[in-house]
């Protein structure tokens, strides 16, 4: 805040009009240089969550999320299931998982403390489409579930899908020069 | 002596300041819950209040502050002619589901969560007018209905800035008529559209200080008064950051507000204890705060005069996605005992 109000005053800005702007003439707009120093002191003004903290819970959700993971495949796997399989199972589990947390809205609060330590495992994944789904199922099978489970998780799908398909092009034009 | 009627640049004062005769505010639980809990008129436990949808909850908040303001009028004061009224959702649907059944001619208003203000002084010039004995405003907001609009579902997982409000279910209602009541609204001054070029749409307390200082400033230096000829100046949703903005900009603009600004998003909710971050919001927010908290401070004196400011953001999910900043504006009325 301070250097906010040094620069509104001292006339740190270059131009007279500007420093007028600031100092409050009645104006609704600013220049662009102005916009760029309040939006410096809003950011000075505005709390944040403390990263390091974030961090840690999300390391600690993540983990938890992807032990109960690894316990699942090994079970799997104890059970005779060859890795595949058993990595299949083991998302699928996650996934159900995830879904039922959702719909009896126990997941939100998970991510909410844990942030992306239970966004980016595939449980995220799941929510963002049950979400959707539970939210807008008022407004029907076709325009409500069917045309908006994807508001969330459709971007991840459609760059997913493009990202990879891009990456097999890449793969197929360099076994054809002979590089792989 | 004949007061003037324009006042200033942008300004209106009442010659019959129209009164403020009865006022209605029903929350929901979280807000039932909060500092102000048991000052509210009704507080509605089950948040889809009976109905299917979140929607169809907000039309039915309306539809029964509505009819509470109307019964808590009395017999005594005319009945009401016309309904200014206006919420969150595309297209007024809150509003125009929830006021059928009233039967009464509608104004419908969009100010985003201003719009109790925008209201409130439309009811008043229609009264000061001659046009109606007595009208109603209106206004309501709810938590689900506008996550899902303006946000996410609200299963999805996430974690809100602490920037972020809290947006209030809940729906405040006034009948304004020429006489009764001991609160009476003096003056008015609409809002201008400000853009200070902020794009957050999860810290509108700093999207709309700007347009609060702007009204306020302007409605001070048009009536040429000072913070102090005011008990408080309180807007509506402004919360925790948007409180610290309006300081510092007013100072700026030779006005010291420290001492007399109370923010309604402040006053709603205990960030400590209710999670709801820099505070409340939502065109409820200031409505039921007014209902609630100050008109009653106004009606038995212990309040002489108070700017009532409610703030609001204008985006859409529109408007955001292609990149626009959100604007703010702010309506401020006065309201004095009588």
């Amino acid at each position: 805040m301070k250097e906010f109000q040094e620069r509104g005053q001292s006339g740190a800005a270059p131009s007279g009009q500007n420093q007028a702007g600031f100092q409050g003439e009645a104006d609704v707009q600013l220049s662009d240089q102005e916009k760029q120093q309040y939006g410096e002191y809003v950011k000075q003004v505005t709390p944040a969550h403390s990263l390091g903290m974030q961090m840690i819970k999300a390391f600690v959700t993540g983990g938890a999320i992807c032990c109960i993971g690894q316990g699942i495949l090994n079970y799997a796997g104890s059970l005779g299931l060859d890795k595949d399989t058993a990595g299949a199972w083991c998302s699928l589990l996650l996934v159900l998982l995830s879904v039922v947390l959702t719909g009896l809205n126990i997941f939100p609060g998970i991510a909410k403390w844990g942030g992306a330590g239970a966004l980016v495992p595939i449980t995220g994944f799941a929510n963002s489409v049950a979400a959707p789904a539970i939210e807008y199922q008022k407004e029907g099978q076709v325009f409500g579930i069917g045309c908006k489970i994807f508001t969330i998780a459709g971007p991840v799908i459609l760059y997913g899908i493009f990202t990879s398909w891009l990456l097999g092009l890449i793969y197929w034009v360099l076994k054809l020069t002979g590089v792989v | 002596m004949a007061v003037e009627t324009i006042v200033g640049k942008q300004s209106i004062q009442f010659r019959e300041a129209p009164h403020i005769v009865s006022a209605a505010s029903i929350v929901g639980k979280k807000e039932g819950e909060g500092p102000l809990g048991k000052l509210f008129d009704q507080i509605e436990e089950d948040p889809m209040v009976g109905q299917a949808s979140w929607e169809e909850a907000e039309s039915a908040l309306q539809k029964k502050a509505a009819g509470l303001a109307m019964e808590k009028a009395g017999p005594g004061v005319p009945p009401v002619r016309y309904l200014f009224s206006g919420d969150l959702l595309g297209q007024l649907i809150a509003t125009s589901f929830g006021v059928m059944d009233l039967k009464l001619p509608l104004f419908g208003l969009y100010g985003a969560c201003s719009t109790i203000g925008e209201a409130l002084m439309l009811a008043a010039m229609t009264v000061q007018g001659g046009y109606s004995d007595a009208v109603l405003a209106l206004t309501s907001s709810h938590f689900g209905s506008a996550e899902k609009q303006f946000r996410y579902p609200l299963e999805y997982g996430g974690q809100r800035p602490l920037s972020a409000t809290w947006t209030v279910t809940g729906s405040g209602a006034f009948v304004v008529a020429r006489s009764g009541g001991r609160a009476r609204i003096s003056g008015a001054t609409p809002g201008r559209v400000v853009d200070y070029g902020l794009k957050d749409s999860m810290n509108m307390g700093a999207c709309m200080a700007p347009a609060a200082c702007d009204t306020i400033c302007s409605h001070l230096e048009d009536f040429g008064r000072k913070p102090s000829d005011y008990d408080y100046i309180i807007t509506g949703d402004l919360g925790s950051v948007g409180h610290t903005i309006l300081l510092e900009l007013a100072g700026k603009r030779g006005f010291d507000l420290e001492e007399r600004h109370l923010d309604c998003g402040m006053m709603i909710f205990d960030s400590e204890t209710q999670d709801t971050h820099a505070g409340g919001s939502g065109c409820a927010c200031s409505a039921v705060t007014l209902a609630a908290y100050i008109l009653p401070k106004i009606e038995s004196g212990q309040w002489r005069r108070v700017l009532f400011v409610p703030t609001g953001a204008l985006l859409s999910t529109v408007s955001y996605n292609e990149g626009q900043s959100v604007p703010g504006i702010a309506h401020a009325v006065v309201i004095e005992h009588c």
